[in-house]
């Protein structure tokens, strides 16, 4: 691919401005939401592996976390 | 069959089954997003009216096709947990309506982006636009009031009947632009003609449909999982399963 090709690529004939942030928008919403449910994920499980105290994690939902 | 959805309602299985399942479905929705990102962004041509606005499309259509199955699904599960009182329908519903709401802005945003250079307008309070704007509206009060009761069950509960009743506002969206003078253009897939526009533009837009479609059968199964070890914590399962799986890769 030559740089001009490139350049007029990204040009988007003149519509960069609507082309590229819709597109960005809606890939990043993606992401964020995949990372969220990985990241959810591992916080519910750290939660289960912590030695309970008492009960399982609707007690430690509303406790002061000391990390 | 009856007995197969009795299975299936039973957290402890729907978690295993989602669990198996889960790989497959991130795959195949980075494979196609992947595929379809490319080929909606360099393979396929510009429209020689909208020019290379066009390739807005290949998001606008798959997140506001999506706000609205997403609703769908919202409804029948609420309908589900009020009627027969199964809680992973419930849960599904919790996982769910958070990414439903973020379609249905991403739908906004994409059109608006498309209508400035098309129409000359970002808005316009037209049938279409005006009923996917109470959907962002339905979708957050859907949300809300989850939260807005002190107890978890009558939160649940009162979600699922604003998503049964606002379920209404599909079909007006749907049919919206049949129905009024709009200035939205009427759907470009149908089960009973061909498409409109040629196949070098619907089929990366499919492909791009099927992509979001496949990500959201993900994340659902992943969230509801979750969702699942949060609420069912207490349980000797959750227990047992999180034991086996301490110290390793957790999966």
């Amino acid at each position: 691919m030559s740089l001009d090709a490139l350049q007029a690529w990204l040009a988007m004939g003149g519509d960069a401005r609507y082309v590229w942030p819709a597109w960005a928008l809606a890939l990043a919403v993606l992401a964020g939401c995949a990372l969220h449910a990985r990241r959810e994920r591992r916080r519910v499980l750290d939660a289960l592996r912590r030695p309970a105290r008492r009960g399982g994690m609707e007690d430690k939902r509303d406790a002061h976390d000391p990390a | 069959m009856w007995r197969a959805i009795h299975r299936l309602g039973s957290p402890a299985i729907f978690y295993a089954v989602a669990g198996r399942l889960q790989p497959w479905c991130w795959a195949l929705a980075i494979a196609l997003l992947l595929a379809g990102s490319l080929w909606g962004l360099v393979w396929a041509p510009a429209d020689y009216q909208q020019g290379d606005s066009v390739r807005i499309l290949y998001v606008h259509v798959p997140t506001a096709l999506l706000a609205q199955s997403v609703f769908v699904l919202l409804a029948a599960a609420g309908g589900v947990f009020l009627v027969w009182r199964i809680k992973l329908a419930d849960m599904l519903a919790a996982a769910i309506a958070p990414f439903g709401a973020l379609m249905t802005l991403l739908a906004l945003v994409s059109g608006a982006l498309w209508g400035l250079p098309t129409w000359g307008t970002w808005w316009v309070w037209d049938a279409r636009l005006t009923s996917m704007l109470i959907q962002l509206f339905l979708y957050l009060g859907v949300i809300a009031l989850r939260g807005a009761y002190t107890a978890a069950e009558s939160g649940a509960r009162a979600s699922a009947l604003l998503a049964l009743v606002g379920v209404v506002n599909v079909p007006i969206i749907k049919f919206s632009v049949d129905w009024w003078q709009t200035l939205h253009q009427a759907a470009t897939f149908s089960l009973v003609r061909p498409p409109s526009m040629p196949a070098s533009m619907w089929l990366p837009l499919l492909v791009m449909v099927a992509g979001f479609y496949a990500f959201f059968v993900a994340l659902a199964l992943t969230r509801t999982r979750s969702e699942i070890l949060r609420r069912e914590s207490r349980t000797r399962w959750v227990r047992e399963r999180v034991a086996r799986t301490t110290g390793k890769a957790a999966r």
